[in-house]
C-alpha cells in the first residue's frame, strides 16, 4: 500500500488541545510538513504565544521557548540574533500579534528580521472565551461586542499583512486559508516560501492564516468553515500580499 | 593593570564586555544611555551583537530570547524604563533564565526628571512585575564598584538561572572617576545544558514560563523559593566602614548616598563621634542579620536614603525594634550634604542628653 | 477500483464532520459510539468505494486520518 497522507514526522504522535474544527491544529500540521520537507527540524526553533495554541511547544519535536502575550517577535529576535544559523519562527493568534503586540511585530517586519512568523487569524480571542479582536469584522458579535463590532465605536478591523507589507524588510506577506483541499495546498506553498524568505536571508517573512473559531462563534465545525470563506475571505483576501525578488540582505 | 578615567556608564559596558556579555538590546533614556552608545560600538568590535529596540517591552523580550540561548546577555535603562521592563523580568525569573538588568534609576515618579534618585528601591527589590518572584539586586557606589558589580551580576545570574538588577543612579552613571581593570576571577560554571540551540539529532528541549497544574507550579515556586534563600545564604554582601567595634550611632545608606557617609563618619570623628556605615551591597539579599547586630551595639540608627523612606523598611525588619530607626532623605534628585547629615546627627544625640 | 484504505484515529478525532463534509464519495460518517474524552468520532462506511484521494485527510484539523492506497 502506498501511503497517501500521514502524520509528519515533526508533529508529536499525541491528539491536539484545540476545538472541534479548529483550524490551528491543521495551519500546524502543514508548519511540521513544511519543516520535514525542507529537512530544518534539527536546526529549527519555535517561540510560541499566549492563547489556544499556548502548548504548541507539546506538538512539535524542535526545541521551544515559550513568551510573553504578545511578545513572540522580540523574543525570536533575540533567538535568531543569537543563533544566526538556526532557523526560527514564531507562531501568534490574531490578539497576541495584532492587538498587545503590534509594535513587536511591526518593528520586526521593518528591521528585516530573518525569522517566519505565522499569524492565526480567527477574529476572536479564543483561549479566553470569544472577545473581540483587531480582526473582529464589523458588525461580527463577540463577548466584548454583544452588538456586533461597529466602526464608530472599535474602529475597523485590522490588516496586519498589507500594513507590514509596507515595510521595507518584510520580503514575503502572504494570506492563505484551510477551508478546503485547493486552499491547503496553495498555504502550504506559502508556508514553505515564508520558510525558504528566511533560509536565503531575503528578510522578514509572515504567513496570516484564516482560521474557524467554532466554539467561541457559536457554529457548527462545516458553519464556522463556511463563515470564514463567506465572510472573512472578502475582507481579508487571500493571495501572496508582498513577495521581494531580489532583496537579499543580511540583517544578523 | 591599566588605570583609566572613565564615566560610570562607560565603565559598566566595558566591564560587561569584559565578563563576556555578547548581547545587549537597549533603549535610549537618561541617564544611562552611554551604556547603550558605548555598546553599540564595543560590541561589534567582539563579534556581539547590538540592538536598539523599539521600546523597553521589546527589549526586555530579546533579552529572553537571546537568554534563552544561554548567551550572556543585558539590558539598561533608567526608573521608567524598568517599570515597562516589569513583566519581562517576572517571566526571566518563570523561565530561570539569567541576565542582568540596569537601572540607571532617576527623580520620579511619573517622567520625574534626570538627576539621581534612589526611589526604584522598591521596584529593584520588591519586584515591579506579578508573582512571587525575586531577583538578585546589586548597589554600586563607585564606578570601580560598577566594574566589579558588573562581573559579578553575570556570575551570579548564571549561577542561579535568574535575573540579576544592578542598581545604580543619575550621578554613578554619569560620574568620571578612575577604573583600574584588572584579572577578575570568579568561581567556575556549570555548563548550560538547558539552553536552546535547536535540538541537532539530541532530544528537543524548552523554555517555559506556565504550569496550569496547580501542584506543579507549587513546586515550582518552592523551587524558587529555596533559590532565593540560597541567595541570602551564600551571597549577601555589604561593606561596614567606620568605627565597628563600639560605635555611638549606626548610619545605614547604599550606592551615593554611602560615599556622603563615609565623609560624615570622617568629620564626624572631629565631634568626637564614633560613627559606624553599614552599606548593604545586595539589597536583595538584605544584610538583616547585619543590621541587627550592628544597631545592637550603636543602640541607634540612622538611614538616609534619596527617596521617601524604602530601604528603611527593610532596616527596620533587620532591626526589630531593638533600637529607634532614624531617618533623613533628600529627594526629587536632590542629594543630601554632609552638614545636613551632620546636623542630624547632632539633633539625634542632643536629643539623647550627648553634646 | 484502486484498493484504499483509510484509518481514523478514534482518540484524535474529534467529530468535528469536515472530514464527512469533504468526502467526494460520502463515505464517512460520525459513529454512534463516543472515545474516551466524549467525542464521536468520523468512522468510514464503505471502504471499497474509497479512491484514497485524501481530501480527509487533508481538512482534518485534528490530522487523526491516514490514508493508504494499492
Amino acid at each position: 500500500m502506498k501511503t497517501i497522507f500521514e502524520r509528519p514526522k515533526t508533529l508529536i504522535n499525541k491528539p491536539f488541545t484545540y476545538c472541534p474544527g479548529c483550524h490551528h491544529g491543521l495551519a500546524q500540521r502543514l508548519i511540521a510538513e513544511v519543516i520535514d520537507e525542507l529537512d530544518i527540524a534539527e536546526k529549527t526553533i519555535g517561540v510560541g504565544p499566549v492563547g489556544c495554541s499556548v502548548y504548541i511547544y507539546e506538538f512539535f519535536n524542535l526545541d521551544f521557548v515559550m513568551g510573553a502575550h504578545g511578545r513572540a517577535p522580540a523574543v525570536a529576535t533575540g533567538v535568531k540574533r543569537s543563533l544566526p544559523d538556526r532557523i526560527v519562527f514564531s507562531y501568534q493568534g490574531d490578539g497576541d500579534i495584532a492587538a498587545i503586540g503590534t509594535a513587536e511585530i511591526v518593528h520586526c517586519a521593518n528591521r528585516g528580521e530573518l525569522i517566519t512568523s505565522f499569524f492565526i487569524n480567527n477574529a476572536v480571542f479564543g483561549m479566553t472565551g470569544g472577545q473581540m479582536a483587531p480582526t473582529t469584522l464589523l458588525g461580527q458579535k463577540t463577548t466584548t461586542s454583544p452588538f456586533g463590532r461597529s466602526a464608530e465605536v472599535q474602529g475597523f478591523p485590522f490588516k496586519l499583512g498589507e500594513m507590514l507589507a509596507q515595510a521595507e524588510g518584510s520580503a514575503y506577506i502572504a494570506r492563505v486559508a484551510l477551508t478546503n483541499p485547493r486552499l491547503i495546498n496553495q498555504a502550504k506553498r506559502c508556508i514553505k516560501k515564508a520558510f525558504l524568505t528566511q533560509i536565503e536571508k531575503k528578510g522578514f517573512a509572515l504567513v496570516e492564516i484564516l482560521s474557524p473559531c467554532p466554539t467561541n462563534w457559536g457554529m457548527t465545525p462545516l458553519e464556522a468553515v463556511q463563515w470564514v470563506e463567506e465572510k472573512m475571505i472578502p475582507y481579508f483576501p487571500l493571495g501572496e500580499i508582498k513577495v521581494k525578488e531580489d532583496g537579499s540582505h543580511d540583517a544578523s | 593593570m591599566e588605570r583609566i578615567l572613565m564615566k560610570g556608564n562607560e565603565a559598566l559596558a566595558e566591564a560587561a564586555i569584559q565578563a563576556g556579555c555578547r548581547f545587549y538590546f537597549g533603549y535610549p533614556i537618561t541617564p544611562q544611555t552611554e551604556i547603550s552608545e558605548y555598546l553599540s560600538r564595543r560590541l561589534p568590535e567582539v563579534g556581539g551583537v547590538f540592538l536598539q529596540a523599539e521600546s523597553e517591552i521589546a527589549a526586555i523580550n530579546m533579552v529572553y530570547g537571546a537568554a534563552a540561548t544561554g548567551a550572556r546577555v543585558m539590558t539598561s535603562s533608567s526608573g521608567p524604563g524598568i517599570s515597562l521592563k516589569q513583566e519581562g523580568i517576572s517571566y526571566l525569573a518563570s523561565a530561570e533564565l539569567p541576565c542582568v538588568v540596569v537601572n540607571m534609576s532617576r527623580g520620579g515618579p511619573g517622567l520625574g526628571n534626570i538627576q539621581p534618585a534612589q526611589s526604584d528601591y522598591f521596584q529593584a527589590t520588591r519586584g515591579g512585575g506579578h508573582g512571587d518572584y525575586r531577583t538578585l539586586v546589586l548597589a554600586p557606589s563607585s564606578v570601580q564598584e560598577l566594574v566589579s558589580l558588573t562581573h559579578r551580576a553575570f556570575y551570579l545570574a548564571d549561577k542561579y538561572r535568574n535575573p540579576v538588577k544592578i542598581l545604580g543612579d543619575g550621578m554613578l552613571g554619569q560620574m568620571m572617576e578612575p577604573v583600574t581593570w584588572e584579572e577578575i576571577e570568579l568561581p567556575p560554571l556549570p555548563p548550560k545544558n538547558w539552553a536552546i540551540k535547536g535540538k541537532g539529532e539530541g532530544e528537543r528541549k524548552f523554555i517555559l514560563c506556565m504550569e496550569l497544574d496547580p501542584q506543579e507550579l507549587e513546586k515550582f515556586n518552592r523551587k524558587l523559593e529555596k533559590k532565593y534563600q540560597q541567595m541570602a545564604e551564600e551571597d549577601t554582601a555589604w561593606e561596614i566602614f567606620g568605627e565597628e567595634s563600639d560605635p555611638h550611632l549606626l548610619l545605614v545608606g547604599f550606592g551615593t548616598v554611602a560615599r556622603i557617609l563615609k565623609s560624615v563618619i570622617r568629620e564626624g570623628k572631629k565631634e568626637g563621634w564614633r560613627i559606624a556605615l553599614l552599606r548593604p551591597i545586595t539589597l536583595f539579599p538584605f544584610p538583616y542579620k547585619v543590621v541587627q547586630k550592628m544597631a545592637e551595639k550603636a543602640g541607634k540608627v540612622l538611614v538616609v536614603e534619596m527617596n521617601l523612606g524604602q530601604m528603611i523598611e527593610d532596616v527596620k525588619l533587620g532591626v526589630e525594634g531593638k533600637a529607634p530607626v532614624h531617618f533623613y532623605s533628600r529627594v526629587g534628585g536632590m542629594v543630601p550634604t554632609v552638614d545636613e547629615v551632620l546636623q542630624k546627627i547632632a539633633d539625634i544625640l542632643r536629643g539623647e542628653g550627648r553634646k | 477500483m484502486a484498493k484504499a484504505k483509510v484509518n481514523i484515529n478514534q482518540e484524535f478525532c474529534k467529530g468535528c464532520g469536515l472530514c464527512v463534509n469533504i468526502c467526494p464519495k460520502k463515505i464517512l460518517v460520525i459513529g454512534n459510539d463516543f472515545n474516551s474524552k466524549g467525542y464521536y468520532p468520523a468512522t468510514m462506511m464503505e471502504e471499497e468505494q474509497c479512491t484514497g484521494c485524501g481530501f480527509c485527510a487533508q481538512v482534518c484539523p485534528d490530522v487523526a486520518i491516514s490514508v493508504y492506497r494499492e
